[in-house]
């Protein structure tokens, strides 16, 4: 069981907001660029996450280009999931190979700092802050084989190959 | 059932039938990592225990989106991927070679390859009916490693592009318009395939500009099939014996078909911040702008700059306006001196950069100062994009950028031919 607070963002939080183009120089030092996660949709953001937070956002998260620092210093700011109504497609899959849950729902349903639960198995979301509970899209199943190893480099270490 | 042309393709790659919805493992043939993506893949190819490339002719590193390199540590990011290069036998493009897409083009994709890049706008080789699409850093070592990865085979739009083109219209207007129609996640995990009597009589050169574009509606691919047009680009590139004929089948399945009339479109502008946000260059009013960059991997090639030149001849850049060309590859630039464009654009006051992604990524060469707007030949205009949040990025076709070049706002080039 996940347990974190929302962080809400908008539809459309494209790869240069989560990590700017003017931080290039700082992609092969993660632990500096996650400083700045999501510098350019909100420049709090990377201050007040707390480990176990959620991002929440509306739909289209994560377009644009395919680097993958993006879910990567998400991850690293401590955020346990991202929720959106829907996500960009190279995005999801690199969420899913660095071990980043990322999760369809209805995002309209829970408010900024609403405390959370997800439970990833059950497929269930509560928003103990207005007491509704929702549920997600089933990631799909050759994705889930990938994130249950961790992501994809443990998933290759451990069967070599793609068995999916 | 017939089979659209993803479906062909990535049956023919998995050795299985691959139908949308389904999952396929396929062959890959071309991989390529960029210098912002590349140092990741690196290692996290060393991380999964890899020490061999399984195709390194076809595998590539490109230096291009900081090239030459602004700082000491993007050139050490160089240095990784050269001693990547020496240590796998993988190709090395260097400092100003071109942008990865261009080069893909010129010298790798052939008809019914599948193609994989750490970057998004690897769906640009999707001209030369190529499954190809863009991924993240780790997906590409492993598929540098293991000479295949794996798909969810789309389900396709089929886009039926008739009629001709008003004068002053191109390509980018049609995939602008197109954008514009259908959003930004219009076309989310879908593949796009192009047919119509316009497409047909399109350039490649053209339909590189639309390919390039199909991942802003979100695609996966953008298809178009393999003809007389393809075999003679690739003729002329030296790789004649490369081509293939690929169609889809006549009974292929179609989630949905959009039908277009090219003579209703008008040139035609994304507005900040984002692609979708369209509307035509006529109705914008007076929006004033600090610099127009034409390069990229949407329209940095040869024909762009001839249309450019075509309407920058004679005339000088406005006073207020910076006018940026990035050639997008070493051939583009040698050509583009060859034909005299350059000369040309050199004359209208143009300052000329070397071939590369220059400033489409806001890493160096042309960063937007606080509040300034620029017009540029790219593909994206996200707040940010260009190394400033602080400023706003239009978007629009060479000829559209060359008209404003001269007024210094953004203008519908019929204005001024």
């Amino acid at each position: 069981m996940l347990k974190g607070q929302a962080h809400k963002f908008g539809s459309d939080i494209s790869t240069d907001l989560i990590a700017p183009g003017r931080y290039f120089h700082l992609r092969s030092n993660l632990p500096e660029l996650a400083k700045h996660v999501l510098e350019d949709a909100d420049p709090e953001f990377a201050s007040i996450v707390k480990s176990g937070d959620f991002v929440v956002a509306d739909s289209n998260f994560g377009l644009g280009s395919s680097r993958e620092h993006a879910p990567i210093i998400i991850k690293m700011a401590g955020v346990a999931a991202v929720l959106a109504k829907s996500f960009a497609r190279i995005f999801f899959r690199n969420a899913i190979n660095v071990g980043l849950p990322v999760l369809i729902c209805d995002t309209d349903q829970i408010g900024q700092g609403d405390e959370l639960e997800v439970d990833l198995a059950a497929g269930i979301i509560k928003d103990k802050t207005n007491g509704i509970e929702l549920t997600f899209s089933k990631i799909p199943e050759a994705m889930l084989k990938i994130l249950d190893e961790g992501g994809l480099v443990p998933y290759i270490k451990k069967h070599g190959d793609f068995k999916l | 059932m017939g089979k659209t042309l993803v479906e062909k393709i990535l049956s023919n790659k998995s050795g299985t039938d691959a139908v949308a919805g389904g999952i396929a493992i396929a062959k890959v043939d071309v991989a390529f990592v960029q210098d912002g993506t590349g140092p990741l893949a690196v290692r996290q190819f060393d991380e999964a225990g890899f020490a061999k490339v399984a195709n390194p002719d076809k595998s590539i590193l490109f230096l291009d989106h900081a090239a030459p390199s602004p700082n000491q540590q993007l050139s050490n990011d160089h240095m990784l991927l050269r001693q990547f290069s020496k240590n796998t036998g993988v190709q090395l493009s260097e400092v100003g070679e071109g942008v990865c897409h261009q080069i893909v083009a010129e010298s790798y994709a052939s008809p019914g390859d599948v193609v994989v890049g750490a970057d998004s706008h690897t769906v640009t080789a999707g001209a030369f009916s190529a499954v190809a699409t863009g991924m993240g850093s780790t997906d590409i070592a492993v598929a540098m490693a293991l000479g295949k990865t794996w798909f969810r085979v789309p389900e396709t739009y089929k886009i039926v592009v008739n009629g001709k083109f008003q004068k002053g219209v191109y390509p980018k207007d049609l995939i602008l318009h197109l954008i514009g129609m259908i959003g930004a996640d219009g076309a989310t995990y879908k593949a796009l395939e192009f047919a119509g009597d316009t497409i047909d009589a399109m350039s490649m050169v053209g339909r590189l500009t639309i390919a390039n574009m199909a991942v802003e509606a979100g695609a996966k691919v953008g298809l178009f099939a393999s003809d007389e047009t393809t075999r003679d680009y690739l003729i002329k590139q030296g790789r004649g014996d490369s081509y293939v004929a690929i169609a889809p089948d006549a009974d292929a399945v179609y989630e949905r078909v959009i039908e277009i009339d090219a003579g209703t479109i008008e040139p035609t502008v994304s507005k900040p911040h984002t692609v979708d946000n369209t509307a035509l260059a006529k109705e914008l009013g007076d929006v004033k702008i600090q610099q127009v960059f034409m390069g990229t991997c949407t329209n940095g090639r040869l024909n762009d700059f001839a249309v450019a030149a075509g309407i920058l001849k004679g005339k000088k850049r406005h006073a207020d306006t910076r006018l940026l060309i990035a050639p997008a590859s070493r051939k583009v630039l040698s050509d583009a001196i060859a034909a005299g464009y350059i000369q040309t654009l050199l004359d209208a006051g143009a300052t000329i950069m070397p071939p590369g992604c220059a400033a489409c990524v806001g890493v160096h060469q042309g960063i937007l100062g606080d509040g300034e707007v620029c017009l540029s030949t790219a593909n994206r205009n996200f707040k940010g994009r260009m190394g400033n949040p602080d400023s706003y990025i239009y978007l629009a076709s060479p000829a559209t950028a060359a008209a404003s070049a001269i007024t210094g706002r953004i203008t519908d080039p019929r204005e001024v031919v």
